[in-house]
This record gives structure tokens, sequence and C-alpha cells, in this order.
């Protein structure tokens, strides 16, 4: 390979079990301009460091295992190519959660927020032998919003969120977006009344950090407007 | 020790465990257990669609899918699971699209489907619209899906606990539970149940390229297999045709079904040659096996490993001209480089993001990727395991999803039928589950319960030789890719099967770095590496004892599908010595006898 090069690596790195307190370490590793930082990790724990914990699992963006905080801007550790980053690569775990080691934080807050709006299609009438029929239109109304793979980059970029933790962040909002604007749902209003809560979608102080961490480039402007838009006009035929 | 009691208990948090989990919870105390966060699950990762003979483009059948089915796999599977299973088909996709899946819609708001491998009208023989879809992330939705719903149900998980043990009560003569590692905290838990279903996914991680999640290393049919269930049909190993060049990232058969061709070296689609009536939209083995004859004919590009596929829109509406391809208006179908952004946007994003190709412009280098388990853990058409070739149940122990072995996709599987695969059998197991707990008392667990498991995870721990298992499973994943990819031969396979076990000597001597107990996967990875070492001798020993070619399995030495030998599924059992012993099953036949396989 004609393109290899040095990469200086420099991680956090957190253990309980036998740290007071982070700190980092620095590693150099050979690296192929192609290689994703993914692979920079793995080549780091499997030939040189073993103690090194970080979760990831499809390797391809689309499982949503290994954000974290990449020369400072949050991203996918499987979506980033090293040639995009150069010969010196600062990594850190995602910001606003408590660490458990390492790279690897506990994500049951996030979840626990995700929960909380009601994330799963609610309709009372019974439901049809075949399919409930859904035009191309009404399909996509919420496309863009079902992308979501919960890696939790939008909602750790967030200042609003750093500053309030019980903000309920851009991540539960966009899965709510997905619901309400879903017409075969039919608690749209339930779910607007949750995120109207204080600390709901009015948290959001149009920062739009969100809108470049989304692995998935979902328009997270776009989807916190329309839900504050629904809230204001109580309705979702915006 | 951490001791749990559920009537119920699933391990595996991918499509077939969620919907084996929504019916078990209905009637039963249930558990699910997961290595990963559910949503992390590989189901996410499946692109192109699935199966459904619901006929909402054009006329389809059942039967039509059923004898698809049947072909695909070479006539190895057993007919009457998949007839089951297609006939289920139309009503498990709408009652996905009840509990909220957000499929794509035709214009009058049905489920839209596409054109997918080995998916024909059986009069014509040409490529049927079977594939019910949603853009190229059906997986991701299913997952979404059944997750949503088991969170509205308040299903219990256990997320990030690793399966490591299954308890069986040998008296009783059943399985009563299994004992799990909590990940966050390195401690044990023992799970006390009264039925336990495995629904843990395949091990493409066996192979150096793959399209598998690096967590997809067999765990639960190696756990079953060391208590000395059998693995079915484990020479039987799918490699998918089009993975990115050296990633192995898929790229969904949908871009085939949507109008894009395989080009060699000389700018000939070469499938023509290969499957004069559906071509590019053949079974993956054939197709498979064609790159690699490309390849070795020294027509990859610039002489590489590798072929393009092309789906930019001219080259599709070229050939769809030249196949005579009509739209619904009967006028030639035509596509646009729009219409594809909608149907295709996650590939495309990928071949942006790992190779800087936009897919409009340029085609794509793929290659064979190893992809998909077609053997595992033998099971009825309840997801009961059965154990021997008169199919006895082993009574408490349940399988589903791609570590099963129904055997619904036989020697090779058909595109789309796994993801119908998992939620028809998911669903049938856990409604047996939940019967079976409710009508039998419980068993005791076994003398020992967590302690094998410990002493194996103080042996890793202590352990003070010189190999890294990462070095290990490199080899392997090479040696596998090598000798027991898609071509095979006596002496690759003797010679595979020597190194297996000189790396299963050197894996006693591995040390490990991470001491400690919290998030060890330094020690979980090394665990795994002992599955890969299990699964792919298993996969050699029963490769090398079937002479014959069938679906999958291509034998070079033996290039022809011998049915009056070889009609049977293999049964591998791991004896207590370690040896492994090979028995063989009759297929089940119910209407369709075996018969020449041409495309
Ligand atoms: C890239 C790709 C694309 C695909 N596209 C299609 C498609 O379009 N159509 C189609 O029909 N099929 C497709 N397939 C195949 C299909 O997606 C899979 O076969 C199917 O999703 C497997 O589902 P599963 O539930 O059996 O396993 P998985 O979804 O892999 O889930 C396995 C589960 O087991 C858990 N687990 C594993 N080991 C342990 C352990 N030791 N302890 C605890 N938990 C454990 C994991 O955490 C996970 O939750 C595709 C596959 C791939 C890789
Ligand atoms: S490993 Fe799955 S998103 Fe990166």
């Amino acid at each position: 390979m004609a393109d290899v090069f040095q990469a200086t690596v420099r991680i956090f790195r957190y253990n309980p079990e036998v740290d007071t307190k982070p700190h980092w370490k620095e590693y150099t590793v050979e690296v192929e301009p192609t290689d994703r930082v993914v692979d920079v990790l793995h080549k780091i724990k499997w030939y040189q460091d073993g103690t090194l914990a970080f979760r990831r699992s499809c390797l391809h963006g689309i499982c949503g295992s290994d954000a974290m905080v990449i020369n400072g801007r949050n991203a996918l550790a499987c979506k980033v190519l090293m040639k995009t980053l150069g010969p010196k690569v600062v990594i850190e775990p995602l910001r606003g959660f408590r660490v458990i080691k390492d790279l690897v934080v506990d994500m049951e807050p996030f979840f626990a927020k995700y929960r909380s709006i009601l994330p799963y299609l609610i309709n009372y009438d019974p439901p049809p032998a075949r399919e409930r029929r859904q035009s191309p239109t009404e399909r996509a109304r919420f496309d863009d919003t079902t992308k979501c793979i919960l890696c939790a980059a939008c909602t750790t970029s967030c200042p609003s969120f750093w500053a309030n933790p019980h903000y309920i962040g851009p991540a539960a909002i966009v899965q709510a977006h997905r619901f309400i604007f879903d017409s075969r749902d039919q608690a749209w209003a339930e779910r607007l009344r949750i995120l109207a809560d204080r600390d709901g979608v009015w948290r959001c102080r149009s920062v739009f950090n969100c809108v470049e961490a989304c692995p998935r480039e979902i328009n997270i402007k776009k989807a916190i407007a329309e839900v504050q838009q629904a809230i204001i006009t109580g309705s979702r035929d915006l | 020790m951490n001791y749990h009691k559920f009537e119920t208990v699933i391990v595996g948090a991918g499509g077939a465990g969620l919907m084996a989990a929504l019916y078990a919870s209905r009637g039963a105390q249930t558990a699910v257990i997961s290595k990963l966060y559910p949503t992390r699950s590989h189901t996410g990762a499946a692109q192109g669609g699935i199966g459904a003979a619901l006929g909402n483009m054009e006329e389809d059948h059942p039967e039509w899918h059923a004898f698809d089915t049947v072909k695909g796999s070479d006539y190895l599977a057993d007919q009457d699971a998949v007839e089951l299973m297609t006939a289920m088909a139309p009503e498990i996709v709408f009652e996905l699209e009840h509990m909220g899946l957000p499929f794509d819609r035709t214009p009058e708001g049905k489920i839209a489907q596409r054109r997918f491998g080995g998916h024909t009208n059986n009069r014509t023989g040409k490529p049927v619209m079977r594939a019910c879809h949603a853009a190229d992330r059906t997986g991701h939705m299913i997952l979404q899906t059944l997750y949503q719903q088991c969170i509205k149900n308040n299903v219990t998980f256990f997320d990030e606990f690793q399966v490591m043990d299954l308890l069986i009560n040998e008296v009783e003569g059943r399985v009563v539970g299994v004992v799990a590692y909590e990940i966050a905290t390195g401690e044990l838990h023992v799970f006390h149940a009264k039925s336990v279903l495995f629904a843990t996914g395949g091990w493409g991680r066996v192979w150096e390229v793959t399209s598998n999640a690096a967590t997809l290393t067999g765990d639960g049919a190696a756990i079953a297999f060391r208590r000395g269930i059998p693995l079915e049909d484990m020479e039987f190993f799918q490699f998918h045709p089009t993975g990115i060049y050296k990633l192995g990232i898929l790229i969904t058969e949908g871009v085939r079904g949507e109008g894009g061709v395989l080009i060699n070296n000389e700018g000939e689609r070469f499938m023509n040659r290969y499957a004069p009536t559906v071509k590019d939209l053949a079974s993956r083995d054939v197709v498979s096996r064609a790159i690699y004859l490309e390849i070795r004919a020294g027509r990859g590009i610039n002489g590489q490993n590798y072929v393009y596929l092309d789906v930019r829109p001219e080259t599709v509406n070229k050939y769809f001209a030249e196949d005579g391809v009509q739209g619904p208006d009967g006028k030639p179908k035509q596509v646009t480089a729009e219409y594809l952004l909608k149907k295709l946007p996650d590939i495309i994003d990928f071949c942006k993001t790992y190779l800087g190709i936009d897919p409009m412009q340029e085609p794509m280098p793929v290659q064979p990727t190893a992809h998909y388990a077609m053997g595992g853990i033998p099971t009825n058409i309840y997801g009961e395991v059965v154990i021997d070739e008169q199919n006895t149940v082993l009574p408490g122990f349940y399988a589903a999803g791609e570590t099963a072995c129904v055997s619904v996709h036989g020697a090779n599987r058909l595109g789309t039928n796994s993801l119908l695969d998992i939620v028809v059998f998911g669903k049938l197991a856990g409604q047996r589950m939940a019967e079976f707990a409710r009508a039998n008392d419980w068993a005791p667990l076994p003398q020992e319960t967590w302690e094998p498991t410990q002493a194996m995870l103080d042996r890793i721990r202590n352990s003070r030789g010189k190999e890294r298992a990462a070095r290990l499973r490199e080899e392997l994943r090479r040696l596998m890719m090598d000798n027991v990819g898609v071509f095979r031969t006596e002496a690759l396979l003797n010679d595979a099967l020597t190194k297996i076990r000189e790396l299963k000597e050197r894996y006693q001597h591995i040390a490990i770095d991470d001491k400690g107990k919290t998030f060890n996967q330094d020690l979980i990875e090394a665990w795994e590496v002992a599955n890969l070492l299990d699964i792919a001798e298993v996969t050699t020993v029963s490769a090398l004892a079937r002479r014959e070619s069938r679906g999958a399995h291509y034998r070079e030495d033996y290039p022809q599908r011998d049915d009056e030998q070889w009609l049977k599924h293999t049964l591998a059992y791991r004896q207590p010595d370690g040896c492994i012993q090979l028995r063989y099953k009759p297929v089940v036949i119910t209407k369709w006898q075996p018969k020449e396989r041409v495309y």
C-alpha cells in the first residue's frame, strides 16, 4: 500500500476499577487512508492494548453502537475514514453520559427518554385483513425520521442537553416525529403533550449541532421545527 | 451469584428473538437476554426485503414462493416447513404492517414489492416482484418495529448480558436455563427457566470477507454443540455475490432487483451466459460461482479479484430494453437516478463513504462475501430443538432465526427468505415455548450451574501463554476464505482441518491483557474466538464428508449433485472426547421431486 501512514491516536481512558480519574493514552498506529476509525481502534485493541474498551458491531454505520467524539466532533467510528483526519486523532466518549469504561458510556438515560415518547404505533381501530393503506405521499411525510439508529450522536452534541441533562434531546424528538406524522398513528396528540413539557422540545435553542452530528443525515432541524409547529397549531396537518 | 427465574428465557434480540418475545410474553413470564442492546442486532443491517406472495404488483402465489424456495435450496429444504413459511408469509407481513412497519407503498397505498434473486413467476420463469421492502433498510425497520412493540408490551430485557452456557437437567432430559455474563460488571447470572430459546444469529465472522457484524460469532450454535446437541447442514454457508470489494459490506440484491447488472473486465454482462432466463437474478450460489469463474478466467476488473455491479440509470435502461422489461403501463421500463436514490439510499451512501464512489456515476467494485448460515441448531416447525434422525425433541429447548435450521433454506437460501424465516419461526417458537411453560412444572437446575463457566473464564484470564486470540482469529478467517469458501476440494478441506486443529491447540496458549471485571471485551472476544474455531471445525468436517455439489456447497472434485447418496441432512455431533461424529437424516419431500436446477 503506497499511502500507509503513521497516526498518533490519543484516547480517553478510564477504568473505574483502577483509575481515580480519567487520563489520556497515546498510541502510534500504522494506518491506510481508507481505514475506518473503528479499524484503528481494533488494531490498538487487538495488537497493542487489549484493555481498551469501545462498543461496535455492524461496522458500517447501521447499528449505532460506536458513536464517539472524534477530533472534537460526534461521529460513528465506523463511518469516519482516516484519510479525512490525518495523522493526529483524538478520541473521547460521548459527552453528558456516565463513563462505564474508556469509550463506553451508560446509555440508559438516553433510552429512558426514547421510551418516554411512546415510541410505537398506536392505532385503536381493529386492523383490516390486509395492510392498512397509506399513500406514497403520506409515507414520505415521515420517511426521514425512520432512519434514526439511536446512536445518540445528536443528543450528546447539543449544548441544551449539556446544560440540562433532563432535556429530552433531539433523538427522542426525531423518534416522536416518526410516529406523530405517520398517517396510521392516533396518539400523536398525546406525544405532542409529552414534548410540550418544560424539558421537551422548547428547550431546543436552535444551535443545531445535531444536524451535523447525525450520521444518517436526518434533517433534525426540520423535524424539530415540525414538531414545534404541530404543538403551536394543535394539528399535524402542517 | 445472581439468580433469576423466568418461565421462558429468550437469548438474542434480533428479529427472531424479539418476535418470539412478543408471543412468549403473552403467555408466560419472559426475559430476553442479549449481548447487544437490541436495536444493535444485525437484523438491522438487512436491506433488500422480506418475501411474501402478496401479489400487490403482479400475479403471485404462495405456492410459487414455496417452489422457488425449494428449487433455490437445491432440494435440500424440508418441504413441509417451506410450505408453512410461504403460506404464512402474507399474513405475517400484514401483521408487521399493523405493528407499524413503514413499508414503501404502491400508488394505491399497498405494500410495495420488487424483484429478487430466484423469485419467479412459475409459469414464465421470469423474475416476479415479491420482496416487500422499506427502501434498502427493511431489516432496520423490522428490528425497530419489533423492539417498539416489546417496549409497548413491557417485555423484560437483560441488555449486554452474554450467554455462555446452556443448563440441562440430565435426569429429566430437559433444558432448564442458561448462564450469562454481565458485560458491564463481569458477574455471572444463572437464569432458571422452563423453556429456553436460542436466537443468537449467524457466524459470518468465521470468514475473512463477510457482510456480518463483528459480533456474529455463532455463540448459540457453539454452546449447544458443546452441550452435545447436533448441528445440522453446517457445510452450507452462503456467499452473497455482491459485497463491497475487500470490506465485505453488503450491496443488496435489491440493486439487481431494480435493474443493476454484473459486468466483467470486457464490459460484458456475463450472467447472460450462466443463467440465460433470469440472468443477474439467479440464485446466490450460482451468481457467486459465476463471479469467481470470471475472475479465474482473468476477466476480473483489471485482472483483480472483483467485478463491477452497475446500476447507473443508463445501464439499467439499456438492459431493460434488451430484456424487454415493461413498466405497469406496458411501455419499456425506465428508471431515473432520482428513483434509484429513493429505493437505494443506504447503499449509495455506503459507496460514497467507503469507496468515494457515486453509484449513479460509476459502477461498484464487488466480490462475494460470507453472508448467511443455512445450517444450525436443528428444529421442527414449532422451533423445538430436535436431536436425532427421528427428530426427537429435547424438551424445553427452542431455536429460531439464523442460528436454527428448520430447514427452510436447505443448501442455499433465497434472498428475502431470512427476514421471513425469523418472524415466522420466531412467532411459532415463542407461542410454543409459552405453551410448554404453562403445561409443565419447573425442573430443578443441575448440580453445577455457573461453576464451569467461571472455571473457563478464569482459565482464559489467568492463562500466561504467548498467543493473541486476535491473531488466531485472523489466521482462521483467512484460512476459511481460501479453503472452505465458494470452491472446495478434498485437498483444500483436509488442509483446512489440519490447520484449524493447530489453531485450536494454539488457542490453549492464549493470553489476554485485560484482567478486570468492567466491560472486559478482551475476555469476551477470546471466548468468541473459541466459538469461531468450533464452528469452523464442524463446517469443514461436514463439508469434507459431503462428496457432491449442492447449493452453496461446491466440490470441484465432485461437481454434480448426487441425490441418490446425498439427498439428506448432515447432523454433526461432538463426542465427549472432542471428536466430531456425522449422522444423516432424510429430507422431507411433499410435492416437489428433485429436478435439475437451471435458471
Ligand atoms: C447485510 C445483510 C443484509 C441482509 N439482507 C437481508 C434481506 O434483505 N432479506 C432477508 O431476508 N435477509 C437478509 N439478511 C439476512 C438476515 O438479516 C439475517 O439472517 C437475520 O436478520 C438474522 O436474524 P436473527 O434474529 O436470527 O439474528 P440477529 O439479528 O443477528 O440477532 C442475534 C441476536 O443474538 C444476540 N446474541 C448473540 N450471541 C449471544 C450471546 N452469546 N448471548 C446473548 N445474546 C447473544 C445478539 O445480541 C443479537 O441480539 C441480511 C443479512 C445481512 C448481514
Ligand atoms: S459499528 Fe454499527 S454503527 Fe458503527
